[in-house]
């Protein structure tokens, strides 16, 4: 495999990952919304919090967590950018 | 004082900005003291914070093309956010969601969450690759990636009608907040709001757009933040509210268990003379409703707005102004980061704007109290005088019951402070706020479409030979047009601000997402499969909004799939089509599948030049 494809397998491999933690925060809870309203967090019930916040925070993470993932990558296999690429 | 270049004084031009802006929020307040009216602060802060938007877009006036369409491919990571946050944030998000919470509560979340969530798909799949080709449009680039002026043409379709659904809500937003400020009619409103919503971008493009949204962005979160925590710490709910209302979700459960949740008969509200719009409170605020059903509406609603965030064309087009590749992908977060702040803190006002008329040991409480008592109020007498408000006492007792206050939920926002107590110079603040909100978007919007038009319509495919000066002309003639059209049909008052909002959404869906991720995803997606899923995509979800929308034929909605989620039929069909059609036509050139690898790598040049 030539470098370019390596790096993108990382970068498709890195894609998934964050999809997945993704689905989980923006869907797999909100499946179970009901029952996870009886447990609470902060005296807020569950699920109402996991919308007003819990999510919406994990999101914010998951895009920073994920940017400097792939910068990681793209050093790793030489395709950082330089000055006056464009 | 500001040495070097402009965009190295950023920090230090917006600070003393947000520092300026608070010393005239003191100054109003000083004002009020010594007697100036409500009326006169009102105009006041709408008047000063739209001049001030004024004279950012005539100082980014300019005749550059780059400058124009992708401001110069220079604005920094964070400023960027804050751009994308004030393009995002419509006069929706700031008018209406608080008074969708305070209605629908958990139910209406689904919003919060597809609005938000949208984000990692633009980071993870597209942002950074649109960056790198280089494009100055959405449109420009599926014409590129797929070939020929046709897919390039239909991608446009997609985008103008996706945006126009859009802008019209936005220029209605305007007109509303300087129709009620300046105490004008709607739609002179809507006309005056339009020309401070041009005098931002025609200069500048771009440019003048992305330094207007930033201080826009200022106004919005510091108007629609101060309310919210001053109205907790006054009434000893809590200094940080976000971390600190439990108590108050739960005891606007006892309360809704004590007053009883009642839908009211259609008939009876309309026996009653309900104004149309109003609204009374029937559904549990922290409540989730039981069964599949209720899981799979909440989670439809979620997948249109995730998928419809990351296919439209005004939030994309921010990310073709960063410096770099790597910027773009931070600049996403950055820009979900800023949507938080007020994302987060909408619950929190619809749950001390609720408690604050529910319950009956505060003073601002109405329910339960004598109709009598309630009406001599003065904000309820003036909100009723507007017929955003209104009382029918469906069981004669005199006494106010939950299901028999009606308002309208852009009320919650724009009338909380003065329920609450608090002075009107914050109400002053607030409609600055909602007036931001509402501009900042209906400009990215504006331009969107209009750069879509000079630059693929016009410039790519009509008269490629056009010089920088006529392409500026055409592109600034669009922009009026584009912003008179959406103001002639703001002002026919013609659509709620919500209903045509997840509407553009579903728009996008259906015509633009498959093309838009199978074009860097799939090097296998050709032409023919692109043209084919966004025409059937966006012809079979617009087919089963007319199928479904109650005022069209009115069908019963299929799986619960309502015209507000229409685009999970559309993307669904636009995807089949899409990859049967390409795998049936011969895959593409090794020139195009060429391009693709150089997208997915984030150094070297641009596929498109920095002038094209």
């Amino acid at each position: 495999m030539s470098n370019k494809e390596k790096h993108w397998e990382k970068t498709k491999g890195l894609m998934i990952l964050t999809l997945a933690i993704w689905f989980f925060f923006g869907y797999v809870v909100f499946m179970f919304g009901s029952s996870l309203n009886t447990a609470s967090f902060l005296g807020y019930p569950l699920a109402y919090y996991m919308c007003a916040q819990g999510s919406i925070v994990a999101f914010v993470i998951l895009i920073f967590w994920f940017a400097n993932r792939q910068e990681k990558i793209d050093e790793e296999f030489g395709f950082t950018e330089r000055e006056g690429d464009d | 004082m500001f040495k070097g270049k402009f965009i190295d004084n950023l920090p230090k031009i917006y600070g003393l900005y947000t520092g300026g802006f608070l010393v005239f929020i003191i100054l109003m307040a000083i004002a009020e003291q010594a007697g100036m009216t409500a009326k006169t602060i009102g105009i006041l802060f709408v008047a000063f914070t739209v001049c001030i938007y004024a004279i950012i877009g005539y100082l980014s006036r300019t005749v550059q093309v780059d400058a124009y369409y992708v401001a110069g491919r220079q604005v920094p990571t964070v400023f960027n956010g804050m751009a994308t946050a004030a393009d995002w944030m419509s006069g929706a998000s700031f008018v209406a969601m608080a008074g969708g919470i305070y209605f629908g509560g958990y139910t209406y979340m689904a919003f919060l969450i597809g609005w938000t969530g949208g984000y990692v798909l633009v980071s993870s799949l597209l942002a950074p690759y649109l960056r790198k080709f280089g494009c100055y449009t959405v449109p420009d680039f599926i014409g590129t990636r797929y070939g020929g002026n046709l897919a390039r043409f239909c991608a446009v379709v997609v985008l103008a009608l996706a945006s126009f659904t859009y802008v019209t809500a936005q220029i209605n937003a305007t007109g509303t907040i300087a129709s009620r400020a300046l105490g004008i009619p709607f739609e002179l409103g809507v006309w005056v709001g339009l020309v401070s919503i041009l005098l931002c971008s025609m200069l500048g493009g771009m440019r003048a757009v992305t330094w207007t949204q930033v201080a826009q962005y200022i106004v919005l979160i510091i108007a629609y933040l101060i309310p919210i925590f001053w109205m907790s710490n006054k009434n000893g709910m809590g200094f940080f509210p976000h971390f600190m209302l439990g108590e108050e979700v739960a005891r606007l459960g006892e309360l809704e268990a004590q007053f009883g949740l009642v839908k009211n008969a259609a008939a009876d509200v309309k026996a009653a003379g309900v104004p149309g719009g109003l609204k009374s409170i029937a559904l549990p605020h922290a409540g989730v409703p039981d069964g599949a059903m209720a899981a799979w509406k909440f989670i439809s609603l979620v997948i249109c707005m995730m998928v419809g965030t990351a296919s439209l064309p005004h939030i994309l087009m921010r990310y073709f102004t960063t410096p770099s590749v790597k910027a773009a992908r931070k600049s996403v977060a950055w820009s979900l980061f800023f949507i938080a702040l007020l994302y987060t803190s909408a619950p929190m006002l619809a749950t001390l704007s609720k408690l604050q008329l529910m319950d009956p040991n505060l003073a601002t409480g109405i329910i339960g109290k004598p109709i009598a008592d309630v009406m001599q109020i003065e904000w309820v007498n003036s909100w009723m005088n507007v017929k955003q408000a209104f009382i029918a006492d469906f069981n004669g007792d005199g006494v106010l019951q939950l299901n028999e206050w009606f308002m309208r939920g852009d009320v919650v926002v724009l009338a909380t402070p003065e329920v609450a107590g608090l002075p009107y110079v914050i109400s002053g603040l607030v409609a600055a706020g909602g007036m931001a909100a509402a501009m900042s978007t209906a400009d990215g919007l504006i331009l969107a479409i209009a750069n879509a038009l000079s630059h693929d319509v016009y410039y790519k495919i009509i008269d490629p030979k056009a010089d920088v000066r006529k392409r500026l002309l055409v592109a600034r003639a669009l922009l009026v047009i584009i912003g008179a059209a959406g103001a002639y049909i703001a002002s026919m008052r013609i659509t709620s601000i919500l209903g045509a909002v997840a509407w553009a959404f579903d728009f996008a869906m259906s015509g633009l997402f498959f093309p838009l991720i199978l074009g860097v995803w799939w090097k296998r997606a050709t032409r023919q499969g692109a043209i084919a899923g966004m025409i059937t995509g966006l012809a079979s979800g617009t087919a089963y909004l007319i199928y479904v929308y109650p005022k069209f034929m009115g069908n019963p909605a299929w799986l619960g799939i309502d015209h507000l989620r229409f685009g999970i039929i559309g993307a669904s069909v636009c995807l089949v089509v899409m990859v049967v059609v390409s795998l049936m036509t011969p895959e593409p050139d090794s020139a195009t599948q060429k391009m693709v690898d150089e997208v997915r790598v984030p150094s070297g040049k641009t596929i498109l030049g920095k002038q094209h």
